[in-house]
């Protein structure tokens, strides 16, 4: 007689999401402390951070949509829920009952969060292989930003959650990138439309 | 009528309708409609107190893709028809809304005339140098040598300078903005709503399909190097000067907003009902 075969487990995928997820309950877990101001305003920017990410990729979405562009609709669509998810996660970790009204005291340069994506860079005829491009670019910024901050002069608290932020946009970036070996990369000339909106002679 | 109490914690998201805008992807024009929604949130005013006015052209689409009071008007037509909004109704927030075509051209002497009367509206012009609804024609602001299969070899005409223009026809508020910095523009719109008199905003709005080059307005655009100035001499010095790409509040005026005493009406709406009853 043969034993009877446990069934395997399910093992979850590790999706951006889920781990950024898994990595705020392991913050969570330690010994609770009142977050200083420096640390509390520190994670009102990263919120409004991924959640200026996730309004921007849901605008960009709305866009393709429009224009019947659906492959790149849904992976905009699916960056976008992935920063919401982001965000929700800061929002629970920090205890807020809601969201954060905004702050003008932007702790990045331009009054552009760094991972939002540039507004101007869309062409009604990209590829997914392009807008994961975009989101690329895009957390390598929100790398940039959480690396130096680690550089700065802020307390050491907020020096230590921007380190871990940076290592989970790493983390994305890396993600990114296996995704972008799924898609294949334009062609020349992608951008041709046989019925331009260009007027011809 | 009393200005409405403000009401806090309002979120930009109350402000787009249901009308998903219909502009080309990577269009500025995006950017400013988000810009505006921030701007109202940030202001605290609720939509049913504000109303944006518009002609025609692409940006002049935008009252659909709010959720204020819209009016899309005639050609050209925005700051007559917004200006006598204001004056009727000096509680609302009135914004007057279009592009350099419809703003410039069409609408140019309009434009003047709102600037001389300053009355307490704010006018955001969406400049892609070019009419876009209507496939690329060169506008008012297109450069003479921009060459294109409507215009060979350029128009050779020397482009209008709108900044310029509102301030020796007496505009009391006078900025420029990106459309490549939603946040940046939403802040120049509160500040142009919050200044008394008539606040003009120009924004460089990229038309990615007719001028895809001005994609690069994003690397050319930089801060106004020098603060506001309430100085009408030094700011047309300035403005008659700059590289066209200073990002910021370029002047800042002191003028009495016009606004007309206004009697009693004639009739109450409901007197005129009356007339009506059989």
């Amino acid at each position: 007689m043969t034993a009877k075969k446990k069934p395997a487990r399910k093992t979850k995928r590790a999706t951006p999401a889920r781990k950024t997820a898994v990595r705020a309950v392991k913050r969570a877990a330690k010994p609770a402390r009142a977050p200083s101001a420096a640390y509390a305003d520190f994670m009102v920017q990263a919120y409004a951070m991924e959640n200026d990410a996730r309004d921007r990729y849901t605008e960009f979405a709305e866009q393709m949509d429009m224009h019947n562009n659906p492959d790149v609709a849904r992976l905009f669509r699916k960056l976008a829920r992935i920063e919401g998810l982001h965000a929700e996660t800061i929002v629970r970790e920090m205890g807020w009952s809601k969201p954060p009204a905004r702050t003008e005291a932007w702790m990045w340069r331009h009054s552009e969060a760094p991972e939002s994506a540039a507004p101007g860079d869309l062409h009604y005829l990209m590829q997914p292989y392009q807008a994961l491009e975009l989101a690329l670019e895009s957390e390598r910024r929100a790398v940039s930003f959480f690396s130096g901050m680690t550089h700065s002069t802020a307390p050491v608290e907020v020096k230590r959650i921007a380190r871990e932020m940076a290592a989970e946009e790493r983390e994305h970036v890396r993600l990114i990138r296996e995704w972008l070996k799924k898609f294949p990369k334009p062609e020349r000339g992608w951008d041709q439309d046989p019925d331009p909106p260009q007027q011809s002679d | 009528m009393n200005a409405p109490a403000p009401a806090a914690g309002l979120k930009p998201q109350l402000f787009k309708s249901d009308v998903k805008p219909v502009w080309c992807p990577g269009c500025g024009d995006y950017t400013v409609l988000s810009s505006v929604t921030k701007a109202l949130a940030a202001l605290e005013v609720r939509p049913e107190n504000v109303a944006v006015v518009s002609g025609i052209g692409c940006s002049s689409r935008i009252p659909a893709y709010t959720t204020c009071y819209g009016f899309h008007g005639v050609h050209g037509r925005a700051l007559a028809a917004a200006t006598g909004l204001k004056v009727a109704r000096p509680d609302l927030t009135v914004l007057a809304m279009g592009g350099d075509g419809d703003g410039y051209s069409i609408g140019g002497n309009h434009f003047l005339h709102a600037c001389r009367r300053n009355v307490d509206l704010t006018y955001i012009v969406m400049d892609n140098r070019v009419y876009g609804m209507t496939k690329g024609q060169p506008s008012p602001t297109t450069e003479p040598d921009w060459d294109s299969k409507l215009a060979p070899h350029g128009t050779g005409l020397r482009e209008f300078h709108p900044l310029v223009i509102a301030l020796a026809s007496g505009a009391n508020f006078i900025a420029r903005a990106t459309s490549s910095d939603p946040n940046g523009t939403a802040d120049l719109i509160a500040q142009a709503v919050r200044h008394p008199g008539f606040s003009f905003v120009e924004v460089l709005s990229p038309c990615v399909t007719f001028r895809p080059e001005q994609r690069n307005w994003k690397e050319m655009v930089h801060p106004a190097p020098v603060a506001p100035t309430d100085d009408a001499a030094r700011a047309a010095r300035r403005l008659m000067t700059d590289d066209g790409f200073n990002i910021g509040v370029l002047y800042a005026g002191h003028r009495k907003p016009y606004r007309p005493e206004m009697g009693r009406p004639a009739a109450e709406v409901a007197e005129l009902e009356t007339e009506f009853i059989l």
